[in-house]
C-alpha cells in the first residue's frame, strides 16, 4: 500500500500542497479559475497546521484500523483490503460529520454546499499525489509500504 | 413441523452491532457458519437514514449499510423477517416465532433498542407514530400521502430522534411543534449553549418548541384519529399526527426469560460477554464500557454499536480482544447546522473546568477534570474535533495546552510535540520511496 509521509523538519508551511490539492479536485485545471471562478470553490483534502516554527501538512493516513470507516453511519466509507485506500462513496455520504468526530487527525472535510464529506484519495489518476509532486522542499514523500498483515485464519469448522 | 438448524455463530439483530460482529468474525474465521436473524424484512440498512428517507423516499438500495452481496460474499446465512422468541442458554438454542430451532455455539444479542411509549389516553389513535426503524418512516410517509396539505404534527420529545423526525417532516411541508419535558432540546447530548444554536436553527425553520411541558393526552375529533393534544398545563395544540420520540430503551425481552444479567441493558464485560457462557451482547441492547465514566452504561449510538459488535465478534471467534470503550457521541447536521458532542457535556458537579470560545455561529467548548478531557461540544466548525475526541479517549493530560483546544486556529501543531508525533505515521524500515518516472530526454536535433 502507498502512503504520503511528512518530513516536518523541512516543511515551512508554504501551503502549496493545499493549493495543488484544491486545483486537482476543482473542475477546471486553471489555478486562477479554480480559486476565483468556481462556486462553490473546491476544497483541499490536505491541511497545513502551524504553531510557531512547527508546520505540519496533514491528510488522511488511510489507517489500517480506520476509525472513520468503523464509525460511518451509512457505510459510505470503506477501506479497500488490497490497496489500503480509504474512500468515501459520495452517493451514500450524508455529510453528518461522524468521521470528523472520530478521526485522530481531524482530516475529513465537510463540503457544506454538497452536504458531503471529502477526503484524500491519493490522486488515483496520478503517478504521485499532487501534494507530493509539488512540494518544493521534498517535505512530503510518497512511499510503498508492505500490504497489511491481516491473515485470515480459517478455523476447521466442524459444523 | 419444527426444524432444527445448526450454526457456529448466531447473531440476533441485523444492524450496526450485528454487522460489526459478522465482519470481525470473518477476520479470524473465514468458514465458521454465521447466521444472522432479523425481525425486519430488509438487509442491513443505515438506521440514521430513515429521516432522509422520510424527507425524500428513495429505494432501499440507497440506504443499504453494506453492499447488496454482503451476506453472500461473507457466507452469512441471513434469516430475515423472523423473530427469535426464546433463548435456552443451557441447550445453546434459540427458538423462532415460526417454530424453528437454531442450535448455536456462540450467540450475540444485538437486538437494539425499542422506543419508549408512555401510557396515555389516545396513544392508540391513528396518526400516532414512533420513529425508530424504516417501517416507521414508511408508515409516516403513507400517512402524509393520504393527507392533502396543511398537516400539523406534535413531536413528543426534543432529543435526537425528535429533532431528526422534525427535520424530515419540515421538508415534507408539515408544521411541527416539539414538546420537550426538560428545559431545552437535545438536553441529553448537548449543553444549553450548543442546544440554543440548534433551537435557533429549528425556529428559523418555523418549528415550534415548547419546553418544560409534556403531552398529557392525545385527543380525537374524527373517531379513531388524532385531532389535538393536551399538554400538562391544560393547553391544547391542534395536531393531525403525533410522533413519540421520548427515547429508546434496550430491548431485553429475549434476555428476560433467562438468567442473563441485565441492568438498564444487558450487562457485559470488556470482551462484550454477557453473564452466561458463550453469550455476548452489544449495541443499544447492552451496557458497555464508557471510557469517560470508566464504567458501563448504555450509550445508544451507531458507532459504539459497530465497535462493540466488532469486539464481540473477535471474542466469539476466539481472538481475545478488549472493547476499548465508547462514550456518548453525536454528530448532527440538522437544518444545516453542524454540531458534534462527546462525553459529559453537562458537568455533574463543581469538580470540572469549562473553557468556551464563542463567536457568531462558531462555538467550541471543552470540559476537563484534573487536566483531562471529559467532554466537548463544537458547533459551526466541527472539523478537527476528532483530534479532541482522541485526546479524550487516550486520556492525555491537556492541562498545559487546554486553552489551545478551543482556539480558532487549533490543529495538530497546537499539541505538544510528543503528542502530534504520536499521531503522525512514520515510514516503516521497509518502505520504498515512489518517485515519478523521469521524463524522457528530448532528442536534440541539429546543432
Amino acid at each position: 500500500m502507498k502512503k504520503v509521509y511528512v518530513n516536518e523538519n523541512v516543511c515551512m508551511g508554504c501551503r502549496l500542497c493545499e493549493v495543488y490539492c484544491l486545483l486537482k479536485h476543482a473542475h477546471t485545471k486553471d489555478l486562477i479559475k479554480a480559486y476565483k471562478k468556481e462556486s462553490p470553490r473546491a476544497l483541499p483534502r490536505v491541511r497545513v497546521d502551524e504553531s510557531g516554527i512547527v508546520s505540519l501538512s496533514v491528510r488522511c493516513e488511510h489507517c489500517v484500523d480506520a476509525p472513520c470507516v468503523k464509525a460511518c453511519l451509512t457505510g459510505a466509507l470503506s477501506r479497500d483490503p488490497v490497496t489500503g485506500l480509504v474512500t468515501v462513496d459520495e452517493e451514500r455520504c450524508i455529510g453528518c460529520g461522524t468521521c470528523a468526530l472520530v478521526c485522530p487527525l481531524g482530516v475529513p472535510k465537510l463540503d457544506k454546499a454538497q452536504k458531503k464529506m471529502v477526503k484524500c484519495d491519493l490522486c488515483q489518476d496520478e503517478e504521485i499525489p499532487v501534494c507530493v509532486a509539488n512540494c518544493p522542499n521534498e517535505a512530503l514523500v510518497y512511499m510503498e509500504e508492505k500490504p497489511d498483515t491481516n491473515p485470515v485464519v480459517n478455523y476447521v469448522n466442524n459444523n | 413441523m419444527s426444524t432444527t438448524t445448526n450454526t457456529k455463530y448466531l447473531i440476533i439483530g441485523n444492524s450496526a452491532g450485528g454487522i460489526g460482529a459478522a465482519e470481525a468474525i470473518r477476520e479470524v474465521d473465514g468458514v465458521g457458519k454465521i447466521t444472522i436473524i432479523s425481525d425486519e424484512p430488509y438487509p442491513a440498512y443505515s438506521r440514521p437514514l430513515i429521516s432522509e428517507y422520510l424527507a425524500q423516499p428513495c429505494p432501499l438500495e440507497k440506504m443499504l449499510y453494506r453492499k447488496p452481496d454482503f451476506y453472500e460474499v461473507n457466507g452469512i446465512q441471513f434469516v430475515l423477517g423472523e423473530k427469535a422468541v426464546a433463548i435456552n442458554p443451557a441447550e445453546h438454542t434459540v427458538k423462532l416465532e415460526s417454530g424453528g430451532l437454531i442450535k448455536w455455539r456462540k450467540l450475540l444479542l444485538a437486538t437494539g433498542g425499542t422506543p419508549i411509549v408512555p401510557t396515555m389516553e389516545g396513544i392508540e389513535l391513528k396518526g400516532v407514530f414512533t420513529f425508530n426503524r424504516l417501517d416507521d418512516a414508511k408508515a409516516i410517509d403513507t400517512f402524509l400521502n393520504e393527507y392533502r396539505s396543511n398537516v400539523k404534527a406534535v413531536v413528543i420529545g426534543g432529543g435526537l430522534i425528535g429533532v431528526s423526525v422534525t427535520e424530515a417532516l419540515v421538508k415534507r411541508g408539515v408544521e411541527v411543534t416539539i414538546v420537550e419535558m426538560k428545559d431545552y432540546v437535545l438536553n441529553t447530548i448537548l449543553d444549553e449553549e450548543a442546544a440554543a444554536l440548534e433551537a435557533d436553527a429549528l425556529e428559523q425553520a418555523s418549528v415550534g418548541i415548547i419546553t418544560g411541558r409534556t403531552v398529557a393526552k392525545i385527543n380525537s375529533q374524527t373517531a379513531g384519529e388524532v385531532g389535538s393534544v393536551t399538554l400538562d398545563d391544560g393547553r391544547t395544540l391542534p395536531a393531525d399526527m403525533v410522533i413519540i420520540a421520548i427515547g429508546v430503551k434496550p430491548r431485553l425481552d429475549l434476555a428476560a426469560g433467562t438468567k442473563i444479567k441485565t441492568n438498564r441493558g444487558i450487562v457485559v464485560d470488556r470482551t462484550m460477554a454477557a453473564s452466561l457462557p458463550d453469550i455476548y451482547a452489544c449495541g443499544d441492547a447492552a451496557e458497555a464500557y464508557d471510557f469517560v465514566l470508566g464504567e458501563n452504561r448504555p450509550t445508544p449510538v451507531w458507532p459504539n454499536a459497530y465497535e462493540g459488535g466488532c469486539a464481540a465478534g473477535l471474542n466469539m471467534a476466539g481472538k481475545k480482544t478488549e472493547y476499548t470503550g465508547g462514550t456518548s457521541m453525536n454528530a448532527l447536521k440538522y437544518f444545516g447546522l453542524n454540531i458534534v458532542s462527546a462525553g459529559l457535556v453537562n458537568p455533574p458537579d463543581d469538580g470540572y473546568e469549562t473553557i468556551i470560545n464563542r463567536h457568531n455561529v462558531t462555538y467550541r467548548k471543552v470540559i476537563l477534570k484534573k487536566g483531562k478531557l471529559t467532554g466537548f461540544a463544537f458547533a459551526g466548525d466541527i472539523e478537527k474535533s476528532g483530534i479532541i475526541y482522541n485526546l479524550m479517549k487516550d486520556g492525555v493530560n491537556v492541562d498545559s495546552f487546554k486553552q489551545q483546544l478551543v482556539a480558532d486556529d487549533f490543529g495538530l501543531a497546537s499539541l505538544p510535540e510528543s503528542a502530534w508525533r504520536s499521531k503522525l505515521a512514520k515510514p516503516s524500515a521497509s518502505a520504498v520511496p515512489i518517485t515519478a518516472a523521469e521524463p524522457e530526454e528530448e532528442a536534440v536535433i541539429g546543432d
